[in-house]
């Protein structure tokens, strides 16, 4: 025992400057995997629902952790540079404002988990965290809020219309992205690939007429169409209880089997999707899944989130369930890390973070003469006008 | 002998006449085809071509289409490329493009352009800017086609024409065909097209058969988006018009030239993005300018025609102030009396046209 730890010091003290503690740290014996507890899901039309424990590995554990305070980081760090003015127009946010945050990271990072790559997602405004989750980096998405040349949109598209491969957005017109996802279902379904869309609005967006037409539709067609509804509570602000007739957005779909799901826990969230995602891949069509979440946070950068709601229920939420918190104790109480080692990716994802918003103030805005691209897709280049007869742009696909 | 050998003359000049037949090249006769059967014709031809192409819609599938645009495709192709829809514009078309941003290649019928009034924000929000938004990361190869315009005696809801509404917005293109050449080649052009392309028919046209052209009949014809086209050559006026009123503007010219007006009569084909320059060309020749459209009156086709003729070098070949042929400005009457007068007549034009011409 000794000498395999020897050995692996020797290895790992060889391999990389790295502080004593690393050495240390890794030369513990960390647990391999540990088994959770979850929260039960409410079921609507559904005889069974996912499981209530989960294994969680070591190294899940750690990207999870990673991923997490990346989207936390990220949209602080948002946060702080609308508030500098160096971000305009619209931010929503994904996460909650001070101390301590409490948000809905782990929605987009338990979604993630509970799917491939080669499948789809669509969402509204509040996209940041998805953006990421989907592949693209801080660097590219905070450049993109900044207006600069280096964002994921050049600067075109802005906080609400961020893309990337089976990402579809960023979609501003609240509901307008329901049927979008429905029909990104229907082209999985015609594809024939085995692939599913997660379709999500918010408690807001959940009486928009025009997702019962999409549910409707996906159910008579049977397409493979995760309805996701993150219900943190408030649609700007107008609590669910004075939006919405019945809150239990999970049974609004009706002939549509639904589960509600504890949006603060990852590991809820990704057995919940697993779960989902396997339902709508064996053919039986749609299902809707609730994530009870919490905005601490204003509804955007605009609204200081105080005048509709009282400090103290903000306060009690606050205190009960922060999503990282969560899943750092989990894991340092299993053992299946440290709390150094997760101090440590703290530090690599502030640093992460810093860069990025350097680049992001750095980078030059997008030249004028790009103006007038992308207008059209395959087209040969024509000129587009500007603000008088004689300013004119060059136009290429 | 004699006997013998003729038995055996005879059939073989019958042959060698049959194989000079066989060989004799002759043209192909141009076709009458109705505007209907061309779009039809079009449809089927991309659905045959990439099986990408599917049709949605309310009726397109079991009732062969409301106006039977899409006789015959269900049959042919089944369900899961024509698509029978709940009444639900705003959802299917919003389900259509999505289906586009994921690479399909949908066309979304309305039923009538009235209808696409509910899923408008689909079209201009969720179609049109995204490939601007996301900066060419995501295109939209969506087709939106259906009837536009007037009809006959369906009122004010079922009556507007959606050019100018449509026309207005960047991203998106916008077609106005006349007759069964133009129907066929731009929707065959918009299918294949990698933009949303909103394809503006019109019913009263649908039954009207006309002369297809040779070249027309492949299955690979197709018309340029974005390009207008010299119905009639002339010297004394350009008149130009998109859909319906085309016919009605040849019909006029008919009647001037035998009174030694000749107007040269430009079909528009394309709303979005106008072929300004063979107007401009047109005006620099004949000096004077008549446009016709059965839209409103106020921020329309015409409008934006003379607006930019003003800004451009044919200003000042003009003799005579441009003048607008239109709807008249009011919601759609039912009385067919009220009606007729409600949409830009033959004489309508003529008078418009003497006017200008001030005789």
């Amino acid at each position: 025992m000794r000498k395999m730890l020897a050995a692996v010091s020797r290895v790992l003290s060889g391999a990389a400057q790295k502080p004593a503690s690393r050495v240390l740290v890794a030369s513990r014996n960390f647990a391999n995997d540990a088994t959770f507890e979850i929260k039960k899901c409410d079921l609507h039309r559904l005889e069974e629902g996912p499981p209530v424990t989960t294994v969680l590995t070591r190294e899940d554990g750690l990207k999870y952790y990673r991923m997490m305070q990346t989207v936390r980081r990220m949209e602080l760090k948002a946060d702080q540079l609308y508030k500098q003015k160096i971000i305009r127009g619209f931010c929503h946010l994904c996460d909650g404002q001070s101390f301590p945050p409490l948000t809905q990271e782990a929605c987009c990072v338990g979604l993630e988990a509970g799917i491939n790559p080669t499948d789809h997602l669509i969402t509204a405004y509040r996209a940041h965290g998805f953006t990421f989750t989907r592949g693209l980096s801080v660097r590219e998405i905070l450049a993109e809020l900044t207006g600069r040349r280096g964002g994921c949109a050049k600067g075109k598209g802005g906080s609400m219309h961020m893309y990337a491969k089976n990402f579809y957005g960023g979609n501003g017109i609240v509901g307008a992205q329901v049927p979008l996802g429905a029909g990104i279902a229907l082209a999985c379904k015609y594809n024939g690939k085995d692939e599913v869309c997660l379709t999500l609005y918010g408690d807001g967006a959940a009486n928009q007429g025009q997702i019962f037409e999409a549910y409707n539709m996906a159910a008579l067609w049977k397409l493979p169409c995760i309805f996701i509804c993150e219900n943190n509570r408030y649609g700007m602000g107008t609590s669910v209880e004075r939006a919405a007739a019945s809150t239990d957005y999970y049974k609004r779909g009706d002939f549509i089997p639904g589960l509600r799901v504890d949006g603060m826990d990852i590991l809820c969230v990704r057995e919940a999707t697993r779960f989902a995602a396997a339902y709508c891949r064996s053919g039986k069509g749609p299902i809707l899944m609730e994530l009870q979440t919490y905005r601490y946070h204003g509804h955007s950068m605009s609204d200081p989130g105080v005048s509709y709601r009282t400090r103290e229920e903000i306060q009690e939420v606050r205190s009960k369930s922060d999503p990282i918190m969560l899943l750092k104790d989990r894991m340092v109480n299993s053992n299946l890390a440290s709390v150094e080692e997760l101090k440590e990716i703290d530090v690599e994802v502030r640093k992460e973070i810093e860069d990025a918003a350097q680049f992001a103030t750095a980078d030059p805005e997008p030249p004028l003469e790009e103006l007038g691209h992308h207008i059209y897709s395959s087209n040969p280049p024509f000129e587009v006008r500007g603000a008088n007869q004689w300013i004119k742009f060059k136009s290429v696909s | 002998m004699a006997a013998v050998s003729g038995l055996v003359r005879r059939p073989l000049q019958q042959v060698s006449g049959l194989l000079k037949r066989r060989f004799h090249r002759t043209a192909p006769a141009a076709l009458q085809v109705t505007v209907r059967d061309a779009i039809n014709q079009g449809m089927d031809e991309e659905l045959e071509r990439d099986e990408k192409v599917f049709l949605l819609g309310e009726e397109v599938a079991q009732y062969d289409g409301a106006y039977k645009v899409s006789r015959g495709l269900w049959k042919k192709y089944g369900d899961k490329r024509i698509i029978d829809t709940p009444i639900s514009e705003m959802g299917f078309a919003g389900i259509a493009v999505g289906a586009a941003m994921a690479g399909l290649r949908p066309i979304c019928e309305f039923m009538t352009f009235n209808f696409s009034m509910q899923a408008i924000d689909q079209v201009i929000n969720s179609a049109a800017k995204t490939y601007y938004m996301s900066a060419g990361l995501q295109s939209v190869p969506i087709v939106f086609r259906g009837p536009n315009g007037a009809s006959a005696g369906v009122a004010a809801q079922h009556s507007q024409c959606f050019a100018a509404w449509y026309g207005h917005c960047p991203g998106l293109k916008v077609v106005s065909p006349w007759n069964s050449e133009d129907a066929k080649g731009l929707i065959k052009s918009a299918i294949r097209d990698n933009n949303p392309v909103v394809v503006l028919e019109n019913e009263l046209m649908y039954g009207v058969p006309f002369e297809l052209p040779a070249e027309a009949q492949s299955k690979d014809f197709l018309i340029p988006i974005g390009k207008a086209k010299i119905e009639r050559q002339g010297t004394h006026i350009t008149v130009v018009a998109h859909s319906r009123p085309v016919g009605h503007c040849l019909e006029a010219a008919t009647v001037l030239s035998k009174e030694g007006v000749e107007c040269e009569v430009i079909n528009l084909r394309t709303i979005r993005p106008m072929d300004i320059e063979t107007i401009e060309a047109s005006v620099m020749k004949t000096n004077h300018l008549v446009t016709v459209e059965g839209g409103w009156p106020q921020f329309g086709v015409g409008a934006e025609i003379c607006a930019r003729i003003m800004e451009g070098p044919a200003f000042n070949f003009l003799d005579a102030p441009a003048v607008r042929v239109t709807g008249a400005d009011v919601p759609m009457p039912y009385a067919k009396i009220l009606e007729d007068n409600s949409i830009p007549q033959v004489k309508d034009i003529i008078f418009a046209i003497k006017k200008t011409l001030n005789i």
